[in-house]
């Protein structure tokens, strides 16, 4: 029989539990990922990963779960894979504590459990306040141990450029540049699974990694490979306001008992523990007394930006509200929460064990991404998978926190397999296909970085990047007009003009971060244009996606997937959601359900 | 015209591991709360150097910059750091980057350190598990426990404790505390420990934990203050045991 080869394209928590899936059923293993798999952005989820336990006697099931996360996602999500994630989701539990990750434990000896935003079960595991760092280790080393035993080959400083689709729109492997010797290269494969993560550098400043570009999404979807959903951009309500970056407060500090509030004057610029609690104002307190500080993160996001904007109640001359975390005991902080407060600590020197911490809303997540299938994690191109932040499956209008690391794994989890099945019943292999086709990719990307690094021009990919980043943040975050969206979209079509006239500062052939920087900028671009576009049709408010002048969900007209499509320009089409399991009810969190 | 405050910054640039190295200075607007990955920004957006020279952007590594991936790590006014969490107003100026040492050089910041994924490797440093099927929880294991391994699993794998060991240098190749200090985790755990002794003969002889000189650099430079020492520690008397009894274990 011959033998099938995948690639795999990211090395996060999906990527690599994808590898470890696809080596464990003895099919062998390219795996691409621009830094080392060990530095990917999964290292940046801090407070933990869902799966109903149940093990505080509350009553948790993983129907409650799988409830919570259709009705945080404002019934936009497929029900069917949200269900199948929730229900698998304990299992993924016990294999990464199998696999030895320093969860917190019990007195008991068992598993800890959090709360989090959007429900009232204890349902997070976590281990301290770096959850997405120790998961990640846990799966690198597992690869690192096939990798050691032959089944996985690395490329790590390797980044994506292309698919090789053959006549027939199959996907034959892939094309990648070495980072360092900037060798484009092809590889072929009999199916590729790409994780390639978050695309927080489209909005200039996030809580994303560098990598976070959304690149690969941006370059399949020119090759005809659908996206969905984009409108739907998750903005984390507390975020460290930075120039370079916006740097995650996890909602663990609101899980662990952290209160948001602002001065009830306004201007009122006394240090914030001499203002007696009763000139305190616990807004998500008072305004949503059932989940208070752990509603939703859309939810918490407009309520800051509701205090701040409109009530002007902002902490004095400053764009942020109040995270406190001064009542709880430094024992339990430091044992729960180090991470997180060290790098507050780090990054602003003000200990937040003593003094509130100052935060505000930073994008953070996309919902939505590269449209797979309800049971494959396929795209809609024979051979192409995608798995974890990269594609829209499992998180609707709005994600709940500690979801996404379970979302990964997930993903990772069913993509490997189907992959490699696909692979083995695929009649000709990717060593049957004619080598002109790989040849003519190859040749296709090497003129791309040719004419960048030979063109002389007057723009800089900084520049335009950074001008991008605003236009994405000021008109299609927290609250969109379709006035300002249809603006927003011109000036990312004039960005893109202007991004035929960049001039590359670097020539070098040899480790040249600027070429590959200019060539994700234009995929960033291509994104940014899907994103705004699915914004500016969609006339409702649904979970992240709020438009003040349609501030009704409306399921009659618009509880639907948004698919768009390359067709030489955007094409947006609407496909109807699964769903089956749960009918759709309003979305409150004043009340219980 | 009031002048802008200015951040001066040296960098040590090299096209690569074979060509000579030379000093680039920039002059960049001060802001507040800059670190040093902003002033490599400033110097991408604008390539000049402060005599008006046309250069090309600085080549480095980076990605979370919060301190959690390990990748920005370099040589700032003389010491290891994390250029993400390097605050230009708590330090001296002009700021100097520069590459790691102990380390090839691949172009100007950025460094091949490979070589400790290879090590982690050689350690085995991972939980043999008989694979992903669902076989129901792992071992149980104390509060007490968990927080004595918890602060060894946040290494960054960054490279500054070999960059500062005196120990790691062109005729010796210390496999370096981070390592070691694996080889510590996975011995601790329940299923790990099943399986100490492979990871312990890796460490023994040339190279390995006897290399220790007792410099104790390692675990002041440490950004993630792990207790490097006590793992070398800890593992070197693993080591001595099995080395002596280990013929009875068989």
């Amino acid at each position: 029989m011959r033998e099938p080869k995948i690639s795999i394209i990211g090395g996060g928590l999906a990527g690599l539990m994808a590898a470890i899936r696809v080596a464990e059923s003895g099919v062998p293993v390219d795996l691409f990922s621009i830094v080392p798999v060990k530095r990917s952005h999964s290292v940046c989820a801090q407070g933990g990963i869902n799966a109903a336990k149940n093990t505080k006697g509350e009553g948790d099931s993983t129907w409650k779960h799988f409830d919570d996360s259709v009705f945080g996602g404002d019934f936009l999500a497929n029900q069917t894979p949200v269900k199948n994630m929730c229900e698998a989701a304990p299992g993924i539990i016990d294999l990464l504590d199998r696999m030895g990750v320093m969860f917190n434990r019990t007195p008991e000896g068992l598993l800890d459990y959090r709360r989090f935003g959007g429900t009232l079960f204890h349902r997070t595991a976590f281990a301290g306040a770096t959850t997405g760092q120790q998961l990640l280790y846990a799966l690198d080393e597992q690869v690192r141990r096939f990798e050691a035993e032959g089944k996985v080959r690395k490329f790590e400083g390797w980044t994506f450029l292309s698919a090789v689709i053959d006549e027939s729109r199959i996907c034959r492997g892939i094309c990648a540049m070495d980072l360092r010797s900037t060798e484009v290269r092809t590889f072929p494969a009999d199916a590729a699974i790409f994780c390639t993560g978050g695309i927080g550098a489209i909005f200039g400043r996030s809580t994303n990694s560098v990598v976070c570009t959304g690149s690969a999404q941006g370059s399949l979807f020119l090759q005809g490979v659908d996206y969905a959903n984009g409108e739907f951009i998750q903005v984390h309500p507390t975020a460290i306001p930075g120039e370079d970056k916006l740097r995650l407060m996890s909602e663990s500090a609101r899980g662990e008992g952290g209160r948001v509030w602002v001065p009830k004057r306004a201007g009122d610029t006394r240090a914030p523990l001499s203002i007696p609690p009763k000139e305190r104002f616990y807004f998500l307190e008072e305004w949503y007394p059932k989940y208070g500080n752990l509603v939703p993160r859309d939810i918490a996001t407009r309520a800051i930006h509701k205090i701040v904007f409109e009530m002007n109640l902002g902490i004095a001359d400053e764009a942020a509200v109040y995270l406190d975390l001064t009542h709880i005991p430094r024992e339990t902080l430091d044992h729960k929460l180090e991470g997180i407060l060290d790098i507050y600590e780090k990054f602003l020197g003000v200990d937040p064990r003593i003094e509130p911490m100052k935060v505000f809303p930073g994008m953070h997540y996309t919902m939505g991404g590269t449209w797979v299938d309800n049971e494959n994690q396929a795209t809609n191109v024979p051979g192409i998978y995608a798995a974890g932040e990269c594609e829209y499956q499992y998180h609707g209008a709005n994600r709940l926190g500690a979801n996404s690391l379970v979302s990964c794994i997930y993903g990772g989890m069913v993509a490997g397999p189907a992959a490699v099945k696909y692979a083995r019943n695929l009649e000709k292999g990717c060593d049957s296909v004619p080598a002109d086709i790989f040849d003519r990719e190859r040749a296709r990307q090497q003129e791309i970085n040719d004419r960048l690094l030979h063109q002389d021009g007057t723009e800089n990919p900084i520049t335009i990047w950074k001008e991008m980043g605003q236009i994405m943040t000021e008109h299609v975050t927290v609250v969109r007009y379709n006035k300002n969206l249809e603006k927003a979209d011109a000036q990312l079509q004039a960005l893109l003009e202007r991004y035929r006239k960049i001039d590359l500062s670097d020539r070098t052939q040899w480790s040249n971060q600027t070429l590959n920087f200019a060539r994700e900028l234009e995929n960033m671009l291509i994104l940014a244009r899907v994103i705004t576009l699915g914004a500016l049709a969609r006339d409702e408010s649904r979970g992240a996606h709020y438009k003040p002048e349609f501030p009704e969900r409306d399921d009659r007209n618009w509880l639907k997937t948004t698919r768009a499509k390359w067709t030489g320009g955007i094409q947006l089409s609407y496909e109807p959601v699964d769903i089956s399991h749960i009918p759709p009810r309003a979305r409150r969190y004043d009340v219980s359900k | 015209m009031d002048e802008t405050k200015k951040v001066i910054v040296r960098v040590k640039r090299q096209l690569g591991s074979k060509e000579k190295p030379h000093w680039e200075e920039f002059a960049l607007d001060w802001r507040p709360a800059m670190n040093a990955i902003i002033c490599l920004r400033d110097i991408a957006e604008r390539p000049v150097t402060r005599d008006g020279k046309p250069t090309t952007p600085v080549v480095y590594d980076s990605n979370c910059l919060e301190e959690v991936c390990g990748s920005c790590a370099m040589v700032i006014n003389g010491k290891a750091a994390m250029a993400c969490s390097a605050l230009i107003d708590s330090l001296e100026q002009p700021l100097r980057l520069e590459p790691m040492t102990k380390f090839p050089v691949i172009r100007d910041l950025a460094v091949d350190r490979s070589v400790m994924f290879q090590n982690l490797k050689r350690v085995r440093a991972w939980i043999p598990i008989d694979g992903t099927y669902d076989l129901g929880e792992g071992p149980r294991m104390s509060p007490d426990m968990q927080a004595k391994a918890y602060p060894l699993t946040r290494c960054i794998t960054c490279g500054n404790c070999l960059e500062v060991c005196p120990q790691v240098n062109e005729h010796n190749a210390f496999i370096g505390a981070a390592i070691i200090s694996q080889v510590r985790l996975f011995n601790m755990h329940p299923t790990g420990a099943m399986h100490a002794r492979e990871r312990l003969e890796a460490v023994m002889g040339s190279g390995g934990v006897e290399d220790c000189g007792n410099a104790q650099n390692c675990v002041q430079i440490c950004p993630k203050q792990i207790p490097l020492t006590e793992s070398i520690a800890e593992v070197n008397r693993q080591a001595i045991k099995q080395a002596i009894f280990g013929w009875l274990m068989g």
